[in-house]
């Protein structure tokens, strides 16, 4: 059987410090020899099967230095899927992989289903029957589980950006088949040369933004900013040293890192944290006075996440209190600390200042709740409950990677138009745009555009 | 009614519309013995709404159909009264034709067609009921008792099904025209099981035009150039008659503001769905209310008529304000109306009951094509009945069945959108409905399907060798000016400028000088002629593919992944219901439409990605079962 090349991520995400790209498929070793580069200097291609090669990855578009990675190639068919294989092995955590991955999406790879190395390897014959059913489960679960992540980010500003240019182009492609179906009716202005420009360029300007400001994306640059809030003593720094220690903390050159702020990258569960404690900052000032004057700060400002941390071992002050009212509306998980010492506090009242937050109980010191908190974390993100301001983890990578075709496909339209092609081969770009734009949230249904059409223009007999 | 025996023939076709006619003539041209059972055998192909024929997407499928080996194509080269090649303005994809009729003269010529045709018997008849035996048809019985026996058989009923006629509050069993409703076969589907939906059209008042002031309007003549739709026709029709424009006035719309009431599409009265491209006046002025005017052609009937087809006035209100309404117009104050506007309720077969070679799937051997299958338009019932009687007879005669894709012809389109999607109104084509329209052009409808009519015994030796020719004179031009380069000589330089282009500093291959936007092939001939000569066809093509070369890679190669999902087929037998995992709607939809290949699967409504792995899972486990097993 004959596929295309898909990659995925293979290594499950925030497990182990190596993360793997894999790629099957046809074109695996070519897509791989564009991007890497070893001491050797012999391309992959001429390397023998079931070999491994250290080198660096570079993004030929801009010649940058990627990664600096371990590469193994296995030609078919003595591998998993049957197909030729490579596999990129980097260790620089999510921000990194998620790097190579889009690398090798822009070099002609396609992002892999869920359970579609599975399925490939069902598919040319390498597991037996009895898998298969399971196979099917695992697609179907995954599928939907990832459709749920997706559904909850349609709601956000991605999905209504897109929808706007989406919009944009069906008026204009309904506009254009009306000059097409219907030319004998005058009524219909005929879409210029000009306006398809000047709507092309707006469209290919607003993915263009979108990438930027996705690449620079705060989510996949630096993790969920989480920031730990609680009065002195009450364990916060312990909390970030646990959670470090468990997850091995993402080593990261983000440049910006203030003194004052102690900050820690860990992916917990799959999910990308940028833990801040603000403690660092001086412990004998009044810490509501600070958290208010931090809230119009960046660090607060721009939380994901806050991690408002109590004594259980303390009766709950005035000042925790106030805590609560200084963080209120905010995403939020209130830990209750140090339950191995005596219960002083007032759990009632905590639930009840907590409100719909969660709340978890810990002993840091005895590595109690951490499990749980952690989780917490995960399921919120997961969930959908947490709001980050641009394009989420989950299915960035494929997102990117689609909007990288529809800039691509808008950028013909425009430069062909440029150039005085017809309007009717213009788009055939336009649509395509259209519709890749339509993949990222859900939506490529042909009938759109012929409701478009009547609802719009007055037509027939 | 004593039924007594009348003949045996491999098919038989019921009614002669477009459909019919055209599925009777593919039948007998392969070599079935057909019979054509129609109600009345003056109505042979009767357009009962506009006289018209072609334009974009179906003028293409006229070519198709010429293509293939149909007849509507040399029928209307025979009998229009004007002709135009549309959006020459536009780039090649979109190009087509369109005709003015003789009404009368179309009906005539198609008849005489049809008679001449050797394997064909015409008989007029009123067909009540189908002979079915374990779920196969075997003959139908007409009103008068005659059985008449076949292998298959083709209904092309129309509009008459249960037909209602509706003006204003007056609402009357008939069908168009004020024909025979057929009511008793109406019932008889049903009664055999197979599904109808109730649809609507509409059609507008005609005129006379003795009674037009047509110096209130502006002329519509036809191309200077003599244009065919038939690859075959050589003989051009120059006396063209115009058609004339005017439009709607703040009156008209008062008017049917006024009486809006009195409209039964309003008063609740018509219940089936109309299609949302031909609303009715009412529809347009009441969804449009922004709009000042609406455009209205006069399309003039035949060279012997003076009755005149007032384009965009099409309505139900009553005929008294119909009057009203046409008065209303520039151009029409003193115009006498000839018949009155009307809609149309009829009963039509739920698509999904068939398969793409249209033979429906509860009676074997039953084929239904045209306005009966959900469409509308003459160009889409002919392409269906010509489909239907290639495939009846492929049927009677051992041959393989004719299923075009969507990438092979607009009519593939047609038929699989009705097939894998059925429709929720009448449904028309339109470009936009063809992914790969840059494939389905106008001037290469001959390209794509000559070959297949060839096999099928429906083109001539001689029109095979002359296609074959003309073929390989396009292949050697194309690879000619890929070859030649040209020099950056004074002469080429004089013809870049005229064009505006950008002066030519290296010798350039004549391929790559005609991609420019500018350059026009006709212009490049001057300094590169052409290795024989040419005609305007061949031109016309060769200019295409070089100059598209681009955009015509980009679609063959969705083409091609597309393909893959179409050889993946579905088994026959297979069974939804034993798929742990597919989701319940698609389920449904799957069980429903039965899809063939992978690709129409993926095609349905409610099917979704996830579904689809699942099933070519589900499909590769079976196979590998039949091999280890
Ligand atoms: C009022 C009206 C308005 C229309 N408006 C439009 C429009 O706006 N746009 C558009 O694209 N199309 C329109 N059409 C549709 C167009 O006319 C049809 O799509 C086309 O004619 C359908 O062709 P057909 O061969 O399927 O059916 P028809 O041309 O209707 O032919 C049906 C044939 O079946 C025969 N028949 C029926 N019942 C029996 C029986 N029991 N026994 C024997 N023979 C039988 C009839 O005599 C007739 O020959 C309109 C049609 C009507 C009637
Ligand atoms: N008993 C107990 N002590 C703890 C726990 N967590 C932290 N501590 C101790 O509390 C003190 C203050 O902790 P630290 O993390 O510095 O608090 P911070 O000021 O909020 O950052 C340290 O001595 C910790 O060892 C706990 O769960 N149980
Ligand atoms: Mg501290």
């Amino acid at each position: 059987m004959h596929f295309d090349t898909i990659a995925a991520i293979s290594t499950p995400m925030g497990e182990g410090a190596i993360a793997i790209v894999r790629l099957s498929g046809d074109d695996a070793w070519k897509i791989a020899d564009r991007i890497f580069q070893s001491p050797a200097a012999k391309p992959l291609c001429e390397q023998p099967s079931h070999t491994i090669h250290y080198g660096h990855l570079h993004d030929p578009a801009t010649e940058e230095l990627v990664e600096e990675v371990m590469v193994s190639i296995m030609k078919a068919p003595k591998t998993f899927t049957r197909e030729d294989i490579v596999e990129i092995n980097c260790h620089g955590g999510i921000t990194s992989v998620n790097r190579v991955l889009q690398l090798v999406l822009t070099e002609g790879a396609r992002l892999a289903e869920p359970g579609e190395f599975t399925k490939r390897a069902f598919l040319n014959g390498r597991i037996d029957l009895s898998q298969a059913e399971a196979v099917m489960d695992l697609i179907r679960a995954k599928t939907d589980k990832a459709m749920n992540v997706a559904l909850n980010q349609m709601e956000g500003k991605l999905s209504h950006l897109i929808g706007e240019l989406r919009q944009a182009l069906l008026e204009t492609l309904a506009q254009v088949e009306v000059n097409i179906d219907y030319p004998e009716y005058d009524d219909v202005e005929e879409v210029t040369i000009p306006l398809m420009i000047e709507k092309g360029t707006w469209v290919k300007n607003e993915i263009d933004e979108l990438l930027r400001t996705s690449s620079q994306g705060k989510i996949l640059r630096e993790g969920l900013s989480t920031v730990i809030v609680g009065r002195p003593n009450v364990g916060k720094s312990s909390l970030l040293n646990s959670l470090v220690q468990e997850n091995k903390a993402i080593v990261t050159d983000v440049a910006g890192t203030t003194r004052d702020i102690i900050e820690e990258y860990v992916n917990v569960r799959g999910v990308p944290l940028r833990l801040v404690d603000t403690a660092g900052i001086r412990e004998t000032e009044d810490i509501v006075e600070r958290i208010g004057v931090e809230r119009s700060r960046k660090v607060l400002k721009e939380a994901d996440l806050i991690l408002l941390m109590v004594n259980s071992s303390e009766a709950l002050t005035d000042e925790d209190e106030r805590l609560f009212e200084a963080v209120a509306g905010m995403d939020m998980l209130v830990i209750v600390n140090k339950t191995d010492l005596p219960t002083k506090i007032d759990l009632e009242r905590v639930y009840e200042v907590a409100g719909r937050d969660r709340v978890i109980t810990t002993s840091i010191l005895q590595e109690q709740g951490i499990t749980e908190l952690e989780e917490a974390i995960a399921a919120l993100f997961f969930e959908g409950s947490l709001e980050s301001n641009d394009l989420t983890y989950v299915s960035n990578a494929r997102h990117i990677s689609l909007l990288k075709q529809a800039r691509n496909t808008i950028d013909d339209a425009v430069q062909a138009a440029q150039v005085g092609v017809p309007i009717d081969m213009i788009q055939i770009d336009v649509t395509r745009t259209w519709e890749i734009l339509g993949e990222i949230i859900g939506d490529t249904v042909q009938d759109s555009l012929i409701k478009e059409l009547f609802s719009k223009f007055c037509l027939g007999k | 009614m004593p039924q007594f025996e009348a003949g045996t023939f491999d098919c038989i076709v019921i009614g002669a519309g477009h459909a019919g006619a055209e599925a009777a003539y593919a039948s007998a041209k392969m070599g079935a013995s057909t019979l054509v059972l129609t109600m009345n055998l003056d109505m042979i192909a009767f357009m009962p709404c506009n006289p018209s024929l072609g334009g974009p997407a179906k003028g293409i499928v006229v070519r198709e159909i010429d293509a293939l080996g149909g007849v509507m194509a040399k029928v209307i080269d025979k009998t229009h009264i004007q002709m135009r090649l549309l959006n020459t303005g536009k780039g090649p994809a979109v190009r087509a034709l369109r005709a003015q009729a003789d009404k009368v003269l179309y009906q005539q010529e198609m008849k005489r067609i049809l008679e001449e045709e050797p394997n064909m018997t015409l008989r007029q008849a009123v067909v009540e009921k189908l002979i079915v035996e374990d779920d196969e048809i075997k003959g139908v019985v007409t009103q008068i008792g005659a059985i008449f026996r076949a292998k298959t058989v083709i209904i092309t009923t129309g509009t008459f099904l249960r037909g209602e006629v509706i003006i204003g509050d007056l609402k009357y069993s008939s069908g168009p025209n004020n024909q025979m409703p057929s009511i008793k076969l109406a019932e008889h589907l049903q009664e055999l099981g197979l599904q109808t939906v109730r649809f609507k059209t509409g059609t507008p008042p005609r005129i006379n035009s003795n009674t037009i002031d047509y110096s209130k309007t502006e002329i519509q003549p036809g191309d200077d150039v003599p244009r065919s739709f038939s690859y075959e026709t050589t003989e051009f029709i120059t006396d063209q008659l115009p058609c004339w424009l005017t439009y709607t006035t703040p009156e008209t719309h008062e008017i049917i503001n006024e009486n809006l009431h009195l409209s039964p599409m309003y008063s609740g009265m018509i219940k089936g769905k109309g299609p949302s491209y031909c609303p009715s006046i009412e529809d347009k002025i009441v969804r449009f209310a922004d709009k000042s005017r609406h455009q209205i052609f006069l399309e003039p009937e035949g060279r012997n008529t003076r009755e005149v087809y007032v384009q965009g006035l099409s309505t139900s209100l009553p005929e008294h304000i119909q009057h009203r309404l046409i008065a209303s117009v520039p151009g029409l104050e003193k115009a006498e109306m000839m018949r009155a506007g009307y809609a149309i309720e009829y009963d039509s077969i739920i698509a999904t009951q068939l398969w793409p070679t249209l033979e429906t799937k509860k009676i074997k051997n039953l084929y239904t094509a045209g306005q009966i299958n959900g469409t509308s338009g003459y160009e889409e019932a002919a392409a269906q009945g010509l489909m239907a009687g290639i495939n009846a007879a492929c049927n009677v005669l051992g041959k393989e069945e004719v299923v075009l894709g969507r990438s092979d012809a607009y009519i593939g389109v047609l038929i699989d959108d009705l097939v894998t999607k059925g429709t929720s109104e009448p449904y028309r084509l339109l470009t936009s409905r063809a992914e790969y329209r840059l494939l389905l052009r106008h001037d290469n409808a001959d390209m794509r399907l000559t070959e297949i009519g060839y096999q099928n015994g429906m083109i001539s030796e001689e029109r095979h060798t002359k296609f074959l020719a003309k073929k390989a004179q396009i292949d050697a031009e194309i690879d000619h000016l890929r070859k030649v380069t040209v020099k950056p000589t004074e002469e080429i330089q004089e013809i870049i400028a005229a064009v505006n282009g950008t002066a030519l500093r290296e010798p350039m291959k004549a391929a790559d000088l005609l991609k420019r936007p500018e350059m026009k092939y006709s212009e490049l001939c001057k300094v590169v002629p052409p290795l024989e000569e040419i005609n305007e066809e061949v031109a016309e093509q060769v200019e295409i593919f070089i100059k598209y070369e681009g955009y015509i890679e980009k679609s063959m190669q969705q083409v091609a992944r597309m393909k893959k999902m179409e050889n993946k087929r579905i088994p026959e037998n297979i069974d939804y219901d034993a798929i742990s995992g597919i989701a319940k709607e698609a389920k449904a939809n799957l069980k429903e439409v039965q899809p063939l290949s992978i690709a129409q699967a993926s095609r349905i409504s409610g099917v979704n990605p996830a579904d689809i792995s699942i099933l070519l899972v589900y499909i590769e486990q079976g196979k590998i079962a039949k091999v280890s097993g």
